[in-house]
């Protein structure tokens, strides 16, 4: 609600907007206590099953909690977003996350030495693990993004659990400049199933992440191999945590098994950001212009939601072209979009479909079509699987269509 | 020297400093920095796309 005051004859707009969700983005920095949670359910029900909630909350709770509690399309207006962009309340959410999350950490290899834990448990509570260190995964995107150098280094800190350090360089220096197109191996394309696309983004991003650092240190006339390529000083922090973690719990449950455990927690974080990467461009493609260049990326480029449990969670990610448009943007300013595409639920939700590719094309596929005006041959498509899908999905009637 | 600024996130590229970080050293031309250089900020806009910063802030 916009009202005008006038104080000392000048007039000045006051705008009266509260941010409902100011206090709930606390949770977010309660993800990292899942296997606590996970813990008390043993205690409570006597189930050793329940080491495995991890997943039951974000696959289960999560989807569950949107379809409940449904959209928010609440934008602030604009008169607030310097202010509220300020506000150091909401980096002090964000930044609390990183202790939770290495609490949380030390506390799970903790319990997986205690006495009557045996292989299964120690699974479960590596499994729960590995939901946490997707979301810190999370977490680190949102502050790997911003202009202060601290922030950027808790990214890096937030990233060491998953070894997934190269995320912070590739995403900002390679994703956000090719999004969208052909040539970027976190977009996924009509056809291509999370199966096909994991080993792909993976690998992909590993070596775009190189070569973007490669490429500044020799700008610079140095060698790469220094702490300071931020590729080396960010897994330096993983072999440190790592380190840490196998001395520890190495003597007192065997080397191999503690390593084993945390490949498996580590894995299932870097698979959940993936498949997150994977819905939130299926099948966008940005035209190419006379110039050669791309278009430049807008509000239809991303897959959207505005399921508020999710978005609570994930800090606003699902808001993704609003993000896209404006990569330094904090969470809590980020702004619905009218023009852009919009998914059928939360990313919780979808990344559930994604686990059966024939149920998760036949929602997403139809989606990309009605996007792309009927004219699929403007989508992202597996090159190898073009002429199929466009059989399926015809240009419509008296246009002509691309080879 | 003169001073280009990213009209997506307000970068700003001043030649005295140049950005070393980036591999451009104090007193690099912005003319001759690759165009396909991206902004260090926010990395949707590229050099082509910076402005030159006329009045000084």
């Amino acid at each position: 609600m916009a009202t005008t005051s006038v104080t000392g004859g000048i007039q000045t707009p006051a705008v009266e907007w509260r941010d409902g969700k100011r206090y709930a983005w606390i949770l977010g920095a309660v993800i990292p206590f899942i296997p606590f949670l996970a813990w008390g359910l043993v205690e409570w029900t006597g189930l050793d099953l329940f080491w495995y909630f991890g997943p039951v909350f974000v696959f289960g709770i999560i989807p569950l909690l949107d379809l409940a509690l449904g959209l928010d399309r609440n934008n602030p207006p604009d008169e607030v977003i310097e202010a509220l962009e300020q506000d150091r309340y909401y980096r002090w959410v964000t930044y609390a996350f990183i202790p939770a999350q290495y609490l949380c950490i030390g506390w799970s290899f903790w319990m997986m030495t205690q006495p009557g834990i045996d292989l299964a448990d120690q699974i479960g509570i590596a499994i729960s693990l590995g939901m946490v260190a997707g979301i810190a995964i999370n977490t680190a995107h949102e502050l790997g993004h911003k202009k202060e150098e601290h922030e950027r280094w808790y990214a890096r800190i937030a990233l060491a659990q998953t070894f997934y350090g190269h995320f912070y360089i590739e995403h900002n220096r390679g994703h956000h400049v090719r999004v969208a197109t052909p040539e970027d191996p976190a977009s996924s394309k009509v056809g291509e199933n999370i199966y096909q696309f994991l080993p792909r983004t993976m690998w992909g991003s590993l070596k775009s992440a190189w070569e973007l650092e490669s490429k500044r240190f020799a700008r610079l006339g140095k060698s790469k191999y220094t702490f300071k390529n931020d590729l080396i000083n960010a897994w330096a922090m993983s072999v440190v945590l790592w380190g840490a973690v196998l001395a520890f719990a190495g003597p007192q449950i065997g080397f191999g098994r503690t390593l084993l455990l945390l490949a498996i927690q580590g894995f299932l974080g870097i698979w959940l950001l993936e498949s997150v990467n994977y819905l939130e461009h299926y099948g966008m493609k940005r035209q190419k212009l006379e110039s050669g260049r791309y278009e430049r990326v807008n509000p239809s480029h991303s897959w959207n939601s505005n399921n508020i449990g999710t978005n609570i969670l994930l800090y606003h990610l699902q808001r993704h072209s609003d993000h896209h448009a404006n990569p330094t943007r904090r969470y809590q300013t980020l702004r619905d979009f009218k023009e852009s595409p919009v998914l059928p639920t939360g990313y919780a939700g979808m990344i559930v479909l994604t686990w059966v590719p024939a149920v998760w094309r036949a929602v997403m596929d139809p989606k990309v079509y009605a996007h792309f005006d009927g004219d699929m041959t403007r989508a992202n498509i597996l090159p190898r699987k073009r002429d199929k899908i466009l059989a399926k999905y015809p240009a419509p009637a008296g246009t002509e269509q691309a080879a | 020297m003169a001073k280009f600024i990213c009209p997506n996130c307000e970068y700003v590229y001043d030649e005295d400093l140049g950005a070393p970080r980036e591999g451009w050293p104090a007193g690099t031309r912005f003319a001759d920095i690759d165009p396909d250089w991206c902004c260090p900020d926010c990395g949707v806009r590229e050099q082509q796309d910076f402005e030159p910063l006329t009045a000084d802030v």
